[in-house]
């Protein structure tokens, strides 16, 4: 059995200007393959228009969760709502939800064209409408010229339109997206991550991504959810889940960070030779600290940085940064500078007390 | 990559297998069928068309071969009609279940062809199992003599003996059907009839020819179920090649009977493969 877990607080997203109505409520889901437990209670609203990264590791039960959304697994318990309607005692062909797969999934028996009237036909809807509506599609995403083709005839990302067309032809008021770039080299990616991110912006339709790629959600969501061993970790918008981590885990997985291990006593936090104050409660207290937050001491004095001396052990080219990680007395703290020819070697380091965000520490769950 | 020596050793003995039990028999019967045999039944050795005229005139021959392409048709017709929703149902459906099943498909053909054939002998003969239930169950008074010595029992028989053959290709063909496939079109809205037509069987329509294919042409060459169970009325255009070149001594139009046949059947796998290739898509 596993052992009984802290609940975990969840961070929300600070109410945004424009606040939109929930479209798809996921209450307590759960979902145990044999004794093993994937899904623990994932609760989650997904709001009208969103694009809505679920974020986490292989086995973290990302896919599973989309996988419950869609109807091709039955959550163990927990509900969906959509709107007034009980969701997850529908079949997957009556739910106004689509998926693009990771693998795409197009019909290699079928055209392009005839892939993306799918729905539609099925649907029995009139063969003007469908022709019409499947050319409208096709155009969106630049298809029109290979409509005549079978799916086996174009490339990886040529096949990632049409799924993609083959999905929002039916008007679907939540798309599912697995992993849908992961088959594509670096540079596609990227560009299709910009792709994607206007396409949803054009045609509104909230979006549920699924990914393990950090950057990716960073670069495309409105928020991320955070997903750890079937647990949400952290619901934020990427800018909050960045500058303010909820827990250790999260904070790692965003990112680089320095974990400080510190201890609180009459509002000084002590950790190592390091000390700053605070207006935290007495007690053992964690802190991420970003190495961009930390940089070479400057002449001026301040009462509010926090200095440290210590020696540089390696210095990587990150392209407009390097990482340098300097050892400090037994802490290592690794620090982002502008990149430079130079080779630095005894430095001192300063950071601003208020960049140590505390964050919890992340049991170890199975 | 490979020596010359090792290339040869290792093609030499599919060759040498191929010429001496394949190439030279046909050759043999090619030459056969335009020979002919003498009143003192003595096979002539002088090259004429006369057995190919006679299998065009004479009724008996082309009736027979008709009949027993009708009988093979109907044996494919069941057999797909049984090997298809077997095969649908362990792939879709048997779960846990799957091995188990498909070795209980599997098993008959450990079992020798003859014993089935004579199994449906004793299922279907006045005496038989099925028309002794009727009579105890008073549903007949008289044993049913039209079961058995008759095309109804050779296309029973061939039915069960060659379902497993349908069943195979087929059972192939839709395992290999991406599951994703399937979630695809119920995702897009597809009830399950429609994800079936639309998507599972046109995928699977290489498995159904080459299943269709087997049967028909097996069934088409056999001679035994005609011969245990097909009476007069079930003979086949088998069990004529084989009295041709027993007791009748006519191995001339015998082999050119074979030679028919032999057309036949290959354009229809020729034809087959052509089909399976248009509707395979990986």
């Amino acid at each position: 059995m596993a052992p009984p877990t802290t609940p975990v607080l969840v961070r929300t997203a600070r109410p945004k200007p424009t606040e939109k109505a929930t479209l798809l409520s996921i209450r307590n889901v759960a979902k145990t393959f044999g004794r093993n437990p994937v899904l623990r209670s994932v609760s989650l609203e997904i709001a009208e228009g969103e694009f809505l990264t679920i974020l986490g590791e292989s086995g973290s039960g990302k896919t599973t969760l989309l996988r419950i959304v869609a109807g091709f697994e039955t959550a163990s318990s927990g509900e969906l709502w959509m709107g007034a309607d009980r969701l997850d005692h529908l079949p997957p062909y009556r739910r106004r939800v689509n998926t693009v797969f990771q693998s795409y999934a197009l019909f290699p028996h079928l055209t392009v064209e005839q892939n993306v009237a799918y729905g539609l036909r099925v649907a029995r809807r009139p063969e003007a409408e469908i022709a019409q509506r499947v050319g409208e599609a096709l155009d969106k995403v630049k298809m029109m010229a290979h409509a005549k083709k079978k799916p086996s005839k174009i490339s990886g990302g040529q096949q990632q339109r049409v799924a993609l067309a083959r999905a929002l032809v039916n008007r679907p008021r939540l798309l599912l997206l697995d992993e849908p770039l992961s088959a594509l080299d670096a540079n596609l990616r990227r560009q299709m991550q910009v792709e994607l991110k206007s396409l949803q912006r054009e045609v509104g339709i909230a979006f549920v991504f699924v990914t393990h790629d950090q950057e990716e959600a960073m670069v495309m969501s409105d928020r991320i959810a955070l997903l750890r061993s079937g647990e949400l970790e952290q619901v934020a918008t990427p800018r909050e889940i960045y500058s303010h981590p909820a827990t250790a885990y999260v904070a790692q997985f965003i990112g680089h960070t320095n974990l400080l291990k510190g201890e609180v006593q009459n509002g000084i936090v002590r950790c190592g030779t390091l000390s700053w104050t605070t207006t935290l409660p007495d007690g053992p207290a964690l802190f991420s600290l970003r190495p961009e937050h930390i940089r070479l001491a400057e002449s001026s004095v301040s009462i509010s940085l926090v200095r440290i001396r210590g020696r540089v052990t390696q210095q990587a080219f990150h392209g407009a940064t390097d990482l340098v990680r300097v050892d400090c007395g037994g802490l290592v703290l690794v620090m982002r500078t502008a990149s430079s020819n130079a080779a630095l070697n005894e430095v001192e380091l300063e950071f601003s007390a208020s960049d140590a965000v505390v964050v919890r520490e992340s049991p170890e769950r199975n | 990559m490979f020596s010359r020596a090792y290339k040869t050793v290792v093609t030499l003995p599919p060759l040498v297998w191929v010429t001496v039990f394949l190439f030279l028999p046909y050759l043999l019967m090619f030459c056969y069928s335009f020979w002919s045999v003498s009143p003192s039944q003595t096979i002539v050795h002088s090259w004429n068309l006369d057995n190919y005229k006679e299998l065009i005139q004479k009724t008996v021959y082309w009736q027979t071969l008709l009949r027993s392409m009708w009988i093979a048709a109907r044996v494919m017709i069941f057999s797909l009609l049984l090997g298809y929703p077997l095969a649908y149902f362990l792939s879709f459906y048997a779960g846990k279940r799957k091995d188990l099943l498909y070795q209980l498909v599997i098993i008959p053909l450990w079992v020798s062809y003859l014993v089935r054939a004579y199994a449906w002998k004793t299922i279907l003969g006045s005496d038989g199992v099925f028309n002794t239930l009727l009579q105890y169950a008073h549903l007949t008074k008289h044993p049913l003599d039209f079961l058995l010595y008759s095309p109804f029992a050779v296309v029973l028989t061939l039915t069960h003996i060659y379902t497993p053959f349908t069943f195979l290709p087929i059972y192939a063909a839709l395992e290999h059907i991406p599951r994703n496939l399937v979630e695809a079109s119920q995702d897009l809205g597809a009830t399950p009839a429609q994800t079936f037509w639309k998507v599972i069987f046109p995928l699977s329509i290489p498995g159904v020819l080459a299943g269709a294919t087997f049967a028909f042409v097996l069934s088409l060459g056999d001679f035994l179920a005609p011969l245990l169970l097909g009476g007069p009325s079930g003979i086949m255009i088998s069990n004529i090649v084989v009295s041709l070149f027993g007791a009748a001594y006519n191995w001339p139009l015998g082999a050119a009977i074979s030679l028919a046949m032999l057309v036949i059947v290959v354009s229809l796998l020729v034809f087959s493969e052509r089909l399976e290739k248009k509707w395979s898509f990986s």
